[in-house]
């Protein structure tokens, strides 16, 4: 990479304005809080503009190609989204301002709450939390607090199915529950003999990504629900994967207690560096009192001259406040202007043609690629990324080539009951034409895995930097590039 | 793959050496082979503990994935190998010597028959590779 850092650019002396002399007296600065020892960089406008401009066009984003992060829902983020979030009346406003001075923001998150109630099919909906893992850990706390209200306090144990998320079992540590696996049978759905096997009354829920990390929508969902709730437990949906649901099923129709919500993935608004994430949750009526506070509500009815007055309420049980103030309000404004895009044929359409995009390179690819599970999947599927006649080929040697065709690579190693696993979700905002040149790619690095497989482990070749030492990224920590001489005195 | 006659094996993918009441046990080859380069290795376990087979004894984690360690047998420790939380590599380049994990006084020796042979353990690896 040959783009020096903005401090071996810095010339001392170099500044990017001129300030005028000033025509009011100046005031002295206060001496202790002068520093000679922070190394500010120096640099003109035009070298500030340049260097990061530079920096960008090396960096891979949604705006530059194909982002088939499985998992993840990679979908364009439209521009009129960040054209309503800069609107001033939503952009200038300020969060400790008194409610009834940004009565428009209420009432849009009020109708926010309303939409993503009526397509997930919840009763109660907090826009708090600040994305899904927090929005997990909102809901497993509202497990806990549940059973505790009800003084059940044996249970201990969340059930957490194989192909579920990664971060389920980390959310549930962090509640204080034991954590305990449930293995999928050969089609990938749960296990229902192992499920009935764990269920009993020291179970406080189960986590339930689906579709799952394969990609497939588990066909006993109801009677997995169904289990759960019999042994007394709660069910948690994982809703990261709701971006094949829209419109078609609602989670909460299918028994599904509490779920979390990905702005950040299934309503468009930006991630993977472009944040923040945004992680709503929903509940059914029978925990709609143990939602975090402050929930948007109408305090006062409208009148036949007025509007709703609308205010912050606290929920009678709530487990408390998970985020300062309202919630990732900005993200909160980009998805409402997704879903007033869309409407509900637009949100359902959605969901077909990302379905309809997984199943057609599934089924081109499974020719060439092992196809673990081989049913019609969902938004996403899962293939092996290594053949017996290629050895020494791994996942991670194809991903990485993938760069070289300028594609991000899919997730890899992941769900971990797949071999050399490569999960790949193209989302629906892909035309045929990307979906194809994709397939052309993935089918001549198969290719290639035969033929000349040193052209894979050195891949990538033609990006700003080669193959990353990970061992050593993981290993060998730096969490700071520069310490202040009087700290490190201290140290 | 290495699969030493001498040891026993876990399902779950640790070895067990037996020399008399003592048990060492560390994880295997096919396991190193998974996980692939190992970057963090801890033990939730020190001299004295009373252990039960089954807990979670410890973690392993690579640039990949992090993988539990779960008991194959019950006992009480008598040593926890400390140097691997320096030198982690050594889990892929000596699985079965310097990369033990822990030493047992088995408190149930009948436990070791639930555990599968070499040959068993072969087979079974050679089955989840396909």
């Amino acid at each position: 990479m040959t783009e020096p850092t903005i401090y071996e650019l810095s010339s001392i002396g170099r500044v990017g304005v001129l300030f005028p002399e000033p025509d009011v007296p100046l005031a002295e600065f206060p001496r202790d809080l002068l520093r000679e020892d922070l190394p500010l960089p120096e640099l003109a406008e035009v070298d500030v503009a340049r260097h990061f401009t530079n920096l960008s066009t090396k960096n891979y984003s949604i705006d530059k190609g194909f982002y088939p992060l499985g998992s993840c829902t990679m979908k364009y983020n439209p521009k009129i989204n960040e054209e309503m979030a800069r609107l001033p009346g939503f952009a200038m406003t300020h969060p400790l301002q008194p409610a009834d001075t940004v009565q428009g923001n209420l009432a849009l998150m009020y109708q926010m709450q309303e939409f993503l109630k009526e397509i997930s099919g919840f009763a109660g909906m907090s826009l708090e939390p600040s994305a899904g893992a927090q929005g997990e850990f909102t809901g497993v706390s509202i497990i806990r607090a549940y059973h505790q209200s009800r003084g059940d306090i044996k249970r201990k144990k969340i059930l957490i199915p194989d192909s579920a998320h990664g971060t389920n079992p980390a959310t549930s540590s962090m509640n204080g529950f034991e954590v305990v696996g449930v293995p999928s049978d050969a089609r990938g759905n749960v296990d229902l003999e192992q499920l009935r096997k764990v269920c009993d009354d020291t179970v406080a829920g189960l986590m339930l990504t689906n579709p799952n990390t394969l990609g497939l929508f588990d066909e006993n969902v109801v009677e997995v629900i169904k289990i759960v709730h019999q042994a007394g437990g709660l069910v948690y949906g994982d809703g990261a994967n709701l971006n094949a649901l829209l419109g078609i099923v609602r989670p909460g129709d299918l028994g599904f207690d509490i779920m979390h919500i990905n702005l950040h993935k299934t309503f468009s608004t930006p991630h993977g560096g472009g944040g923040p994430g945004s992680g709503p949750v929903g509940v059914t009526r029978a925990l709609v009192d143990f939602l975090p506070t402050p929930v948007v509500a109408i305090t006062e009815p409208a009148t036949e001259e007025l509007p709703p007055l609308y205010g912050f309420v606290r929920p009678a049980h709530s487990i408390g406040r998970v985020k300062a103030f309202w919630g990732q309000f900005g993200m909160i404004v980009r998805a409402f202007t997704y879903i007033r895009m869309h409407g509900p044929d637009g949100l359902r359409k959605v969901s077909e043609y990302a379905v309809l995009n997984a199943n057609y390179l599934m089924h081109i690819l499974k020719d060439t690629y092992t196809l673990p599970y081989d049913r019609t999947c969902m938004h996403e599927f899962v293939i092996q990324g290594s053949w017996a006649d290629a050895p020494g080929v791994r996942a991670l040697d194809i991903a990485k080539r993938l760069m070289d065709y300028d594609f991000h690579p899919p997730t890899n190693y992941f769900p971990l009951i797949v071999h050399e696993a490569l999960m790949i979700e193209p989302t629906e905002t892909e035309s045929k034409q990307t979906l194809d040149s994709f397939v052309d790619a993935m089918l001549k690095i198969a290719q290639e895995a035969h033929t000349n497989p040193e052209l894979l482990h050195d891949a990538p070749h033609n990006t700003p930097v080669g193959r990353l030492d990970e061992v050593k990224a993981a290993k060998d920590l730096v969490l700071c590039c520069w310490i202040p001489e009087s700290e490190d005195k201290l140290l | 793959m290495k699969i030493p006659e001498n040891l026993m094996y876990a399902k779950t993918d640790e070895w067990v050496k037996v020399e008399g009441n003592v048990a060492t046990i560390g994880v295997s080859d096919y396991a190193q082979q998974q996980l692939s380069d190992i970057v963090f290795v801890e033990v939730n376990a020190s001299a004295g503990d009373e252990v039960k087979k089954d807990a979670v004894f410890g973690t392993l984690e690579s640039v990949k994935a992090a993988a539990d360690v779960i008991l194959p047998i019950s006992g009480k420790v008598i040593e926890v190998n400390e140097d691997l939380s320096n030198t982690p590599e050594v889990v892929n380049s000596d699985p079965y010597g310097a990369a033990w994990l822990i030493k047992l006084e088995m408190s149930s020796p009948a436990e070791l028959s639930g555990l599968l042979d070499a040959k068993a353990y072969t087979k079974f690896c050679e089955e989840r590779s396909h």
